[in-house]
């Protein structure tokens, strides 16, 4: 055993580790820019004799308040000193106090965070808060307090602002801990019997490396403008020695004269707070790019350019509400597109409830929030139309289309309770969605709201509107979702899998629900599913979706009679409720492809027990199959054969 | 909701205790005579021992600290070892300035940040970007350097802003105004970047949330989304960041006073500081860590109002 657990309990290469942080470092070039001023910075001050063209402290009081010159070239203060030099050798003392106050904020807040995050327990709790209580001191009176006991001595105010910063590099380090604690095989080390301190040291540490470089630079920030704050009051050190603090505070006084002075050192201690704040922020981001990167991800650009076959075999059938065509969706990201939803094309008739079936991943909620031209900011509807009423709403200007959206068309997802906005109660939700489609007064609009709330089955409407979304129940806040989806009277409900998230038992109500207002209302539903129960219940066609594509549209009866494409009935034999009794509920082998892994020729050949090398050379069209029906299979025939021997 | 109230004014009671002991300790942890520190080296020996006395340093420091505590729970802090004058009063005759400073600041702080984040939000891409770098830099330069930036453009060169001096409300409103626009500025840069970036992150946040997408579908306006539903969801966090915005500018203040003269706690703490007074600054130490718990209270009870299951716990 110890042999495996061994094995387990070498640490993952660090990703977030040190060596990773600094190659990763060097892609950037801002941040290197960053690192190579704070270095030259650094050395600068360290060995200020070296750099430095006069002595900081020489006066000559002939050549006051120059100005940039050839001899001095950031000019001279008000006793004739060389600011060049000043600046030099003031970066000394700033530099000592940023790495005191560091040296003490580490030493203090890395073991308490890491005790806090390893231990955990009480010792979390009592750390935990103590921190909170530091943190809610305002740190620069404190440490006024301190100065006034120990006059101008900087080495003490920057022991006490380490010390007073330690709650933040202990929370930071805390929950880093936590985190690699649940790693399986820093267990697996307790397992195999490796001390506390080795664990910690040996595999902790490093993988909190990230995190405290990104607290070092921020805290290094934040001491220089502490710092250079208690020098510029004045606090600090011996007045003839040059500070940056201290220049400008010397700058501001003849700043009517001169206020070139207040620049040199201003912009100085800007530009190394802002190169401390860039490192911390790019060693943050690293750390979540990385963990981005770390996950596989498919960056295939090439979208397939096939050209569904569209067939018309709507001619013989009733002028239907809205016709889908040859809609595309793709998503957009650095590498190029990938296609979602390819070539879908359908229509819904008046008063017709049409279900949308497939596994997920295939497309369906990104049909329906292309219908609603609501897609999320990455995805893009690249082809197809939409007609309603005579026009494609797809090219509608937004304005326009808004005017649609809740009046003719309306929506209800997946997730009741986060669709409801959680800061407002129900009514007024209600009232507000009722106001902006009818422009009545509030007390009406109030009336009606009440009203929907009824029709939607609820026996205390009063009670129920004066409620928000986390003290309903799923099933209450879809009926809430349902009365907000019917203010506008719309003529299509588009209900993107509304009895998922629900009890079984709910599940029944929701459903007899939408069959009853949709009776009532003569409104067209499209329902999105995955649930072949819920088609059954309620539907009168269903559309069913793979890969992007409808692979096969049926009125539901034909359809649960004799699927015609394979999918469907792997799908069907797959379904628990509609499975043969004393039979293996059938499986379909393999998963779902992922967009953009989309196989070449029909999408399906790989899973199906059908399939023939014919498959797999071209794109299959959407083939007639009877009057009715549709099918992307064009081994249509054979299989129907072989369902109908007679 | 009375509840709430009363359940974190106990708890900022132990806060309270803390700040106060805490400073009392580090004075008496520091190693070093204080009392030959405040009278100087030229002093008599008289006056060293008079301070000494005043101080209460003949005694242990369990009967100082009791004594201390004392009279703090009475409203005593003691007389100011320079003027003479009580602490309180001394205190109390300041408050107001450095509360207009450090309210406003905080107002303008979160006004312009959450402009500056939900268009950030709204338009990613280059506004976004500006967003960001106008945060870096905001939180880079320090107050002293950009105060007398200020001063030298609008008071130095325009001349339509005093360059130092403050005027109480009571005396003249707009005079009043005029001498904190500065201050309250440079105060300011720091928070709205801050509250920007918070805001902006919070918008987008919500903006991905399901409710939003269920009231796009409703076919409700653009701008009641965005600055009715949106904005108060992302409320939420944001208050948080402006309480500690508070906390920051308050702090801040101790610097902004002294580059605008203004005479305020920031300002009379740091001429206490310099002339070691001790009482003094314990004192103003002690108010700081009230405002905060009063500030730290506000920010719950919007919390509260914002989140309705904050109200029902």
């Amino acid at each position: 055993m110890n042999a495996s657990v061994l094995l387990i309990a070498d640490p993952p290469q660090g990703s977030s580790g040190l060596r990773a942080s600094v190659q990763l470092l060097s892609r950037r070039p801002l941040a290197v820019c960053a690192v190579a001023f704070l270095a030259a910075l650094a050395l600068v001050s360290i060995a200020a004799p070296l750099f430095a063209p006069y002595n900081p402290e020489a006066q000559d009081l002939t050549r006051v308040l120059t100005g940039p010159t050839a001899h001095n070239l950031l000019g001279t203060d008000t006793l004739g000193r060389d600011v060049l030099s000043r600046l030099i050798y003031g970066g000394r003392r700033s530099l000592l106090s940023i790495v005191e106050g560091l040296v003490v904020v580490m030493a203090i807040g890395l073991p308490l965070g890491l005790v806090a995050g390893y231990v955990g327990g009480w010792a979390d709790r009592v750390l935990s808060r103590l921190g909170e209580m530091v943190m809610a001191i305002p740190a620069i009176v404190l440490i006024l307090v301190v100065l006034a006991a120990v006059p101008h001595n900087e080495d003490v105010a920057m022991f006490t602002f380490g010390v007073l910063g330690t709650p933040t590099v202990m929370r930071v380090v805390r929950a880093a801990t936590l985190q690699v604690r649940k790693d399986l095989y820093i267990k697996a080390a307790r397992v195999s019997g490796l001390t506390h301190l080795r664990i910690v040291t040996r595999h902790v540490l490093p993988r909190v490396m990230g995190p405290i470089i990104v607290q070092a630079s921020l805290f290094s920030a934040y001491a220089l403008l502490f710092e250079t704050g208690i020098a510029y009051l004045g606090l600090t050190g011996n007045p003839e020695a040059p500070t940056w603090g201290g220049m400008i505070a010397e700058a501001s006084t003849v700043i009517e004269q001169q206020s070139w002075l207040l620049f040199p050192p201003g912009i100085l201690i800007a530009l190394t707070i802002l190169a401390l704040g860039l490192l911390g922020n790019t060693v943050r981001d690293m750390a979540v790019l990385d963990e981005v990167a770390a996950k596989p991800r498919r960056t295939t650009t090439s979208s397939s350019t096939l050209t569904p076959v569209l067939i018309d075999h709507r001619d013989a059938r009733p002028q239907p509400l809205i016709i889908v065509s040859d809609l595309e969706v793709v998503l957009r990201n650095r590498g190029g597109s990938i296609p979602l939803v390819d070539g879908v094309s359908f229509d819904i008739l008046h008063g017709e409830t049409v279900g949308l079936v497939g596994e997920s991943g295939c497309g369906k909620s990104v049909t329906a929030l292309a219908l609603l031209r609501l897609l999320p900011n990455a995805l893009e509807t690249t082809r197809g139309r939409v007609v309603w009423g005579g026009r494609d709403v797809l090219s509608m200007p937004e304005g326009e289309f808004n005017d649609l959206r809740g009046s003719k068309f309306a929506y209800v997802s997946q997730d009741p309770q986060a669709s409801l906005d959680p800061t407002f109660t129900v009514a007024s939700q209600l009232i507000e969605a009722i106001r902006h489609h009818e422009r009545v007064p509030r007390a009406a609009a109030k009336h009606r709201a009440l009203e929907l709330l009824r029709l939607v089955e609820f026996s205390e409407p009063q009670r129920v509107g004066s409620s928000r979304a986390h003290e309903l129940s799923g099933g209450m806040a879809q009926r809430v979702a349902i009365a907000l989806a019917l203010s506008g009277h719309p003529d299509l409900l588009i209900a993107d899998e509304p009895t998922t998230a629900l009890d079984v038992t709910v599940q029944a109500e929701i459903l007899a629900l939408l069959r009853r207002l949709q009776a009532e209302t003569r409104m067209s539903v499209l329902l999105i599913t995955h649930n072949w129960g819920v088609v059954a219940d309620i539907c009168d066609r269903t559309l069913v979706m793979y890969a992007g594509q409808v692979v096969e549209e049926s009125p539901v009866q034909t359809m649960f009679d004799v699927p015609l494409h394979p999918y469907t009935r792997g799908l069907l034999q797959s379904h628990p409720s509609l499975a043969v009794a004393h039979t293996h509920l059938k499986t379909i082998p393999g998963n779902v492809p992922s967009p953009g892994g989309w196989p070449d020729g029909c999408r399906f050949a790989p899973r199906c027990p059908h399939a023939i090398a014919k498959c797999r050379d071209e794109a299959i069209p959407l083939l007639m199959a009877q009057r009715d029906r549709a099918t992307r299979c064009i081994r249509v025939n054979e299989i129907l054969a072989e369902v109908e021997p007679a | 909701m009375l509840r709430l109230i009363v359940r974190r004014t106990l708890l900022s009671v132990p806060l309270l205790f803390i700040v106060s002991t805490s400073t009392f300790v580090l004075v008496a942890l520091i190693p070093g005579n204080i009392a030959r520190t405040i009278v100087g080296s030229q002093a008599t020996e008289q006056q060293y021992l008079s301070v000494r006395r005043s101080l209460g340093l003949n005694e242990p420091i369990y009967t100082r600290y009791w004594q201390w505590l004392e009279r703090a729970l009475h409203g005593n802090l003691g007389l100011s070892l320079y003027s003479q004058q009580p602490v309180t009063s001394l205190v109390d005759s300041r408050l107001a300035t450095t509360l207009s400073l450090v309210v406003g600041a905080t107002v303008v702080s979160a006004l312009v940040g959450v402009a500056f984040g939900v268009s950030g939000a709204l338009h990613p891409g280059a506004i976004d970007r500006v967003v960001d770098g106008v945060a870096l830099l905001g939180l880079s330069i320090p107050s002293f350097f950009l105060g007398f930036v200020l001063v030298e453009w609008f008071a130095v060169h325009f001349r339509w802003f005093p360059a130092s001096g403050y005027v109480a409300f009571g005396v003249s409103p707009a005079d009043w105004l005029e001498s904190l626009v500065l201050p309250v500025v440079t105060l300011s840069a720091g928070g709205v970047a801050v509250i920007a970036k918070q805001t902006r992150d919070a918008m987008r946040d919500v903006l991905e949330r399901p409710f939003i997408r269920m009231l796009r579908a409703t076919g409700i306006p653009r701008r009641s989304i965005i600055f009715k539903h949106a904005l108060r969801s992302a409320a939420i966090p944001v208050v948080t960041i402006v309480g500690l915005v508070f906390v920051a500018v308050l702090g801040g203040s101790v610097v902004v006073e002294s580059v605008f003269a203004l005479p305020g706690l920031g300002s009379l703490a740091v001429q206490a500081t310099t002339q070691s007074d001790l009482p003094l600054i314990q004192g103003i130490a002690l108010y700081f860590t009230v405002i905060v718990i009063v500030v730290n209270l506000i920010v719950d009870l919007a919390y509260g109002f914002l989140d309705p299951q904050v109200r029902v716990e």
